[in-house]
């Protein structure tokens, strides 16, 4: 259990999107654009790793039957701060994901790392997890970003890639795409550990 | 009366909450495997749903807006989703013990269903008043149980079915939904909004 491992475990091993198949919804609904999974990630990492420190610098004060409460309360209270301050700086990204920088909140993977990891562990653990999590999630998001991006628009973080000739598909920006692209990642990753594993 | 019903059908076919909107997606996974138990979920679901379109609308209304604290919307929104959530729970213990127990894990769920909080969040959002929040929730509701019911409908046969083995479980209910969003664009251009 030491920090570095912490850290690590996030990305791949435990990737909350790849792995765990929590936060489903802002995954795929913001992921039109490599950019907006950034931005998405960046935004629940900040998130994650707020609330991860309170609690876990409170956890010896909060008794345990109103645990949940609590922890959404702190929770909130992160996300509120967090969409004030992108409302305020960055505008164009705050409008584009819209609704679900609120909905930050009800995100499984926060809930799930306050209960599962930060009510039970040091504060410099608490931190590790709490940012290699999110960067984790960031990762996924980036990915499957890329994905829908490149076949939806030809394009990569606004970058075009193909030649003219090209013809994107739409239907990778629109919601199908969304879970049609998630479905084949999540299968691919499940093949590649597979074969590491045998 | 017409204005009504085009935010009714709007909610259940065209902007469908879990398959065009995307909330919701953790239950609609998880709890789609069986009928009756999708079934249960969404009456769960609907319920919830029309009472928290109810009370965040006039909390929104009566407390937020008059003392300028809408600053704690999503703090204030979240509680009261959570305490509906809980009041559902004991209600359905004691009338249907059998329900409550099917729904198991779900039931708590509900409260980090982000359908729930984005519901209310869309209510404030499109400045809908208090008669448009209650059929809004309604028909969110009635959207989330009709994707809900059909997924599960496909997935009981999926059993049978030989999928491969990496994309077994989760990624091929994805890919299913997929399919199913995208018959749901079937209906877009149904209502202008």
């Amino acid at each position: 259990m030491s920090v570095a491992t912490e850290f690590t475990k996030g990305f791949i091993r435990e990737n909350p999107l790849f792995r765990l198949v929590l936060g489903m919804c802002p995954a795929l609904a913001v992921t039109t654009m490599a950019i907006n999974g950034v931005a998405m990630g960046l935004a629940a990492t900040a998130v994650l790793v707020g609330s991860n420190l309170v609690i876990s610098i409170l956890r010896r004060f909060i008794p345990s039957q109103v645990r949940i409460p609590v922890f959404i309360v702190v929770i909130a209270s992160f996300v509120t701060i967090i969409d004030m301050v992108m409302a305020g700086y960055f505008y164009e990204l705050h409008k584009v994901l819209g609704l679900f920088i609120p909905l930050i909140v009800v995100n499984c993977i926060i809930l799930g790392r306050a209960e599962a990891f930060a009510s039970r562990n040091p504060i410099l653990l608490s931190l590790a997890d709490g940012l290699g999590m999110g960067l984790g999630f960031t990762l996924a998001l980036v990915i499957l970003g890329s994905v829908r991006e490149i076949l939806g628009s030809g394009t990569i973080f606004g970058v075009s890639i193909f030649a003219s000739g090209f013809e994107p598909a739409v239907i990778m920006l629109l919601p199908p795409g969304a879970f049609l692209a998630l479905g084949l990642l999540l299968g691919l990753m499940n093949k590649l550990t597979k074969a590491e594993e045998t | 009366m017409g204005e009504f019903f085009i935010i009714l059908i709007s909610a259940v076919l065209v902007n469908n909450f879990v398959l065009a909107r995307f909330l919701g997606i953790c239950p609609f996974l998880g709890v789609s495997k069986k009928t009756d138990t999708a079934l249960g979920m969404g009456m769960a679901v609907i319920f919830v749903m029309t009472l928290a379109s109810i009370f965040t609308n006039l909390i929104h209304n009566l407390v937020l807006i008059p003392y300028h604290l809408e600053f704690l919307q999503i703090v204030t929104f979240i509680l009261v989703i959570a305490s509906l959530v809980q009041l559902v729970e004991t209600v359905l213990r004691k009338l249907s013990p059998a329900l409550y127990h099917a729904l198991g894990i779900y039931l708590p769920l509900i409260t980090t269903n982000c359908a729930i909080l984005g519901l209310a969040l869309l209510n404030v959002i499109k400045q809908y008043d208090l008669t448009r929040c209650i059929v809004f929730g309604l028909g969110a509701g009635l959207g989330f149980t009709l994707a809900l019911l059909i997924m599960s409908g496909i997935r009981e046969r999926l059993q049978f079915a030989d999928v491969p083995k990496p994309l077994r479980g989760v990624p091929i209910t994805l890919i299913v939904a997929g399919l199913l969003s995208m018959a749901f664009m079937g209906f877009s251009g149904l209502v202008k909004m």
